[in-house]
């Protein structure tokens, strides 16, 4: 028997474009048959591979961007190596936009600094862009990026760009470095001394690897910004986005499911956790 | 409220009026004390003076198998239906502990975005309940949470008074199936007799644990980092047995089956349990909650204190089941003395 309104129908779509942005990530743009994901900055989509299985991906294109989104995709388990295989031209179907956003309005008018290691740049990405787009509504933005290895960094066109802007103070360092390269060497927490910022109305966004938070977090503590006005976005398995499955609950005595209390949390909602 | 009686020598004719309308189940003896709910075409396949039977009848509203999903990778693009698998079915013999987990699944999955498979398949059953007149055995903790009495969630409600059955009846459902087999309507005695067992019952279920209910929110607020959980962890196998056999157990994996011309299949529901190792790993290599302490607090959590701040109400109905399944013998009756004792200090 068919039914008509199942949360598990999917939504069809095509890639229109994709690359492999490093050794183990791809970038995909995606266009759906029915018209804009409609997504805010920080949410996520499952992706549908039928015989494979489903899989909660970051969105990592602004929704400022009309007519496709973007992901970008790491080979980490079953569906994500799987999807690694497809190309442009090749069907795929998405459940979603699912999860909390990241708190666009409130962050308005206020100063952000932006703190991403590795793929945390890419949930990063859909607000930073979205900022981009928006750059009148924000003060000062900083944006300070960690990577494994230069060649592990994601989005390099970008990144010169916002390099190149006035508008942005932009830094970044890597783990271990290379011989052609002439930037940072060093954990990305070495960069946020440096930075220059007003506590009482500036909002850290940091996405990172779980091991990143505790060490950043200590780091803008000592800037004296507010738990509040550190917002995080955090990783776990997502399975079906609804707040049911049980798998994305975290450890923490408020009862979150990452899926739909979060992924976004302020430092403030989450710091009982037993792990970020 | 409108009671109607059953004479027990016409349960027999009830259980095959029942079972020509639609496919009915109730619990069946298994030998060695265990009891399953199985389909039954007459009274005598049925066992009505029973422990919890060992899967609880939340098999019947969330299937341990349940496809959502058909596709098809045949065409020129893949195509997919959403599914939804149910049938008419009357579950009879339903203790008022499974009927207050039934409950507890009930708003889980009516909480937006709303599961309409399970509520549209919930819509189809017919539940009739039976009233427990003493303790199954003692693993049981129903006055704890106060499931031993009936708090709807039937259509029909059976208690034993003797020589007949004194039926409640709670929904229009449940009425027009009592017209058409025909049954009296219950008199001043039989209600009295009901009065009586009711009675009884009060100084026969008492508090398991001894712990006033209302102090467990705080309790637990105080155990998150108690000893019991590194204890408890230290006998546990993480087989995964309490949360199958847990009526308020809802927690799910979703896997995909290719059939044998590797074009079709279909996405199917199946149960998970927050017991096993990799329930809350990622691909990335990161688990949540790699270690068993962490993983029986989380159980234990979720049965007493997360329900409580988001329904208030207990997510645990007092069956006793995943006591009495445990094969390293963790009793979750101890475990709740144990946290209660321990948060005095």
């Amino acid at each position: 028997m068919e039914i008509k309104n199942s949360n598990w129908k999917s939504r069809k779509a095509k890639i229109i474009n994709a690359r492999q942005m490093t050794v183990s990530e791809k970038w995909f743009d995606i266009r759906l048959e029915d018209g804009e994901l409609d997504h805010e900055p920080g949410q996520f989509v499952q992706v549908e591979l039928f015989g494979v299985g489903e899989a909660p991906i970051s969105i990592c294109s602004s929704p400022t961007k009309k007519g496709s989104f973007e992901l970008t995709v790491r080979a980490a388990g079953r569906v994500t190596r799987e999807m690694h295989k497809l190309d442009k031209g090749d069907n795929i179907a998405v459940r979603g936009p699912f999860g909390k956003p990241f708190p666009v309005k409130t962050m308005v008018g206020n100063d952000l600094l932006f703190v991403a290691g590795g793929l945390g740049l890419a949930p990063l990405r859909s607000l930073i862009n979205y900022v981009m787009d928006n750059r009148r509504e924000f003060g000062k933005v900083d944006i300070l990026l960690g990577s494994r290895s230069p060649k592990d960094m994601l989005f390099g066109n970008e990144i010169s760009e916002w390099q190149k802007r006035l508008d942005v103070n932009f830094a970044c360092t890597v783990d271990r470095g290379a011989p052609e390269w002439k930037g940072n060497v060093g954990l990305i927490t070495s960069l946020i001394p440096g930075i220059n910022l007003n506590p009482e109305r500036t909002y850290a966004v940091v996405v990172g690897p779980p091991i990143m938070y505790k060490f950043v977090i200590n780091e803008l503590l000592k800037k004296n910004i507010s738990e509040r006005h550190i917002v995080l976005s955090l990783e776990r398995h997502m399975k079906c986005g609804m707040g049911k499955c049980g798998h994305c609950q975290i450890d923490h005595p408020k009862n979150y499911y990452c899926c739909k209390d979060g992924p976004t949390f302020t430092y403030d909602e989450v710091k009982d956790a037993k792990k970020l | 409220m409108k009671y109607h009686i059953l004479e027990k020598d016409q349960l027999e004719c009830f259980v095959r009026s029942l079972s020509k309308k639609m496919k009915a189940v109730g619990p069946v003896a298994k030998g060695h004390n265990n009891y399953a709910f199985e389909e039954v075409t007459s009274a005598s396949q049925l066992s009505l003076d029973y422990i919890p039977t060992i899967l609880p009848p939340k098999k019947y509203f969330m299937p341990n198998k349940e496809k959502m999903i058909d596709f098809d990778l045949g065409g020129k693009t893949p195509s997919a239906q959403a599914a939804l698998e149910c049938e008419e079915l009357a579950i009879m013999g339903v203790h008022t502990c499974d009927l207050a987990g039934i409950q507890c699944l009930n708003i889980v999955f009516n909480e937006r975005p709303r599961d309409y498979n399970y509520l549209l398949r919930k819509e189809k059953l017919f539940i009739i309940g039976v009233e427990c007149n003493k303790y199954c055995d003692e693993y049981a903790s129903c006055a704890l949470v106060n499931s031993h009495l009936p708090n709807g969630g039937y259509d029909l409600f059976f208690t034993d008074v003797g020589d007949r059955y004194v039926i409640n009846v709670n929904t229009q459902k449940g009425e027009d199936f009592v017209e058409s087999v025909g049954l009296d309507k219950a008199e001043g005695r039989d209600l009295a007799a009901m009065d009586k067992i009711r009675e009884e019952k009060r100084k026969i279920f008492k508090n398991e644990v001894d712990i006033d209910p209302k102090k467990l929110p705080e309790i637990f607020d105080k155990s998150y980092n108690s000893k019991v959980w590194e204890k408890v962890a230290e006998k546990c196998l993480s087989c995964g047995n309490c949360t199958n056999v847990c009526p308020t157990c809802y927690c799910f994996d979703m896997e995909d089956f290719i059939n044998l011309d590797l074009k079709t299949g279909s996405r199917v529901r199946t149960w998970d349990s927050c017991q096993f190792e990799t329930f809350a790993a990622v691909a990335g290599g990161e688990n949540f909650r790699g270690e068993r302490s962490m993983r029986q607090r989380h159980r234990v959590y979720r049965k007493f204190k997360f329900p409580v701040d988001k329904f208030n109400r207990f997510f645990c109905t007092g069956c006793g089941r995943c006591s009495r399944t445990c094969m390293a013998g963790i009793n979750l009756k101890e475990i709740l003395k144990e946290v209660a004792e321990e948060s005095k200090f």
